[in-house]
């Protein structure tokens, strides 16, 4: 198990030298830009939406953004360390008390919002 | 024809390529994989070269396999394997393989010990549909059906799938793809999964069916610090003695150090091999 470890560890640091993987967890709004290669050219595609959970497993992690496309909600999983991904940006932290947000999945509009997390508040007051 | 070399499954990750796509691979170590012995033509009759690979305890090797182990100047090994190679890609004995043995894209054979399944059902053994759920079935709904016809043949054919023994057998896998490959720490990358658990033996051979890549070593990987070679070895007898003086308290073990001292003297100096071991001074 050891050796493994290693072998995803040294893959991690590859990875981590080139993009930063910022701090996010559920319920927080993300914007991925996703390398897109079509024929020759490759460019940056954005993908934004609400991060609805994350799941930890060394090179194997991952986490799943959902967004509402054009009335269709549309479910996208990210490898937390591909190549593919050029940058994560959290545009928006959420409060929300599951680490999963499959509830989500049956709600749209305002009853799919999350309350914004106010962060230090709570340490002053 | 190249040798194989053995390997032991470490387990399976995933690596990124440079496309972006995940490729599921088994990390493979090899572990001071030697030559132990050779098979030629004018004595055996045919060529082969033998490799041992691991490390074993002395106390737990048989004095007539630390004989042969002596032989060849090697430390014990704990897997041992032959290899069938061409008159020209024979490899002197003492020789350790490394795993630049292999080119990554290289398409290579696996041989494993699958996982034992013990005593498997019709079903899982052989993919049968079993019965049904319901219409009169009773207490039997993953059983075999028929095994045959009636009174002409008067018996159940030979080779007729049934329930039986399944797994832990071996198996060999062909046309796996090299990864990557590391000489510092041993380990080989192989694209898709192979036989058996974790810490089974696996051997690695250039794919039959594949022509082997001009790049690939002939005849085959070796450790290059040839020369210092005999000196790392002594080095990681004494460090292995040391070890084993602290390691080993129980009062029966005071004949077994005795024995492994003589043992590593052997080793070291095959000439002067004790008077005990008969078959190691036949040998040398």
């Amino acid at each position: 198990m050891n050796l493994i470890d290693k072998i995803e560890k040294k893959q991690i640091e590859t990875i981590l030298a080139k993009r930063e993987v910022p701090e996010f967890g559920p319920g927080d709004t993300l914007k991925i830009d996703v390398k897109v290669v079509e024929g020759t050219r490759e460019r940056v595609q954005a993908f934004e939406g609400v991060c609805i959970g994350r799941k930890n497993d060394g090179i194997g992690s991952s986490f799943t953004v959902r967004k509402i496309s054009y009335g269709e909600g549309v479910e996208r999983v990210f490898p937390l360390y591909s190549p593919k991904i050029q940058a994560i940006h959290v545009l928006r932290r959420g409060r929300v008390r599951r680490a999963k947000l499959y509830y989500l999945r049956g709600r749209t509009g305002k009853a799919a919002r999350i309350a914004e997390k106010v962060t230090n508040r709570t340490k002053s007051a | 024809m190249r040798s194989g070399v053995i390997a032991k499954k470490i387990g399976m990750t995933r690596i990124f390529n440079e496309g972006g796509q995940h490729i599921p691979v088994t990390v493979l170590q090899m572990d001071t994989v030697q030559v132990v012995g050779v098979r030629n033509q004018e004595r055996d009759g045919y060529t082969a070269v033998q490799l041992g690979a691991g490390s074993v305890k002395v106390k737990n090797v048989s004095a007539a396999m630390r004989g042969h182990f002596a032989k060849a100047s090697v430390l014990p090994k704990r897997k041992i394997a032959e290899f069938r190679v061409s008159g020209d890609a024979m490899l002197d004995v003492g020789a350790t393989l490394v795993p630049s043995h292999f080119v990554p894209g290289q398409i290579i054979d696996v041989v494993g010990t699958s996982h034992g399944k013990g005593f498997a059902g019709a079903m899982k053994r052989h993919n049968f549909g079993g019965l049904r759920a319901s219409h009169g079935v009773s207490l039997s709904h993953r059983s075999h059906g028929s095994t045959g016809q009636c009174q002409d043949p008067g018996k159940v054919f030979k080779g007729k799938k049934m329930a039986g023994h399944l797994g832990a057998q071996r198996v060999t896998i062909q046309n796996l793809e090299i990864v990557t490959v590391d000489d510092e720490s041993g380990v080989i990358l192989v694209q898709g999964s192979v036989p058996g658990p974790k810490n089974g033996w696996i051997l690695i051979t250039d794919a039959v069916k594949k022509i082997r890549p001009d790049s690939a070593p002939f005849p085959a990987g070796l450790l290059v610090e040839s020369s210092n070679f005999q000196n790392a070895d002594e080095t990681i007898i004494s460090d292995d003695e040391s070890e084993m003086q602290t390691t080993t308290k129980s009062p029966e073990s005071e004949a077994a150090k005795d024995d492994m001292s003589e043992q590593f003297n052997e080793t070291e100096m095959p000439a002067d091999a004790g008077a005990e071991n008969e078959s190691a001074s036949d040998e040398s």
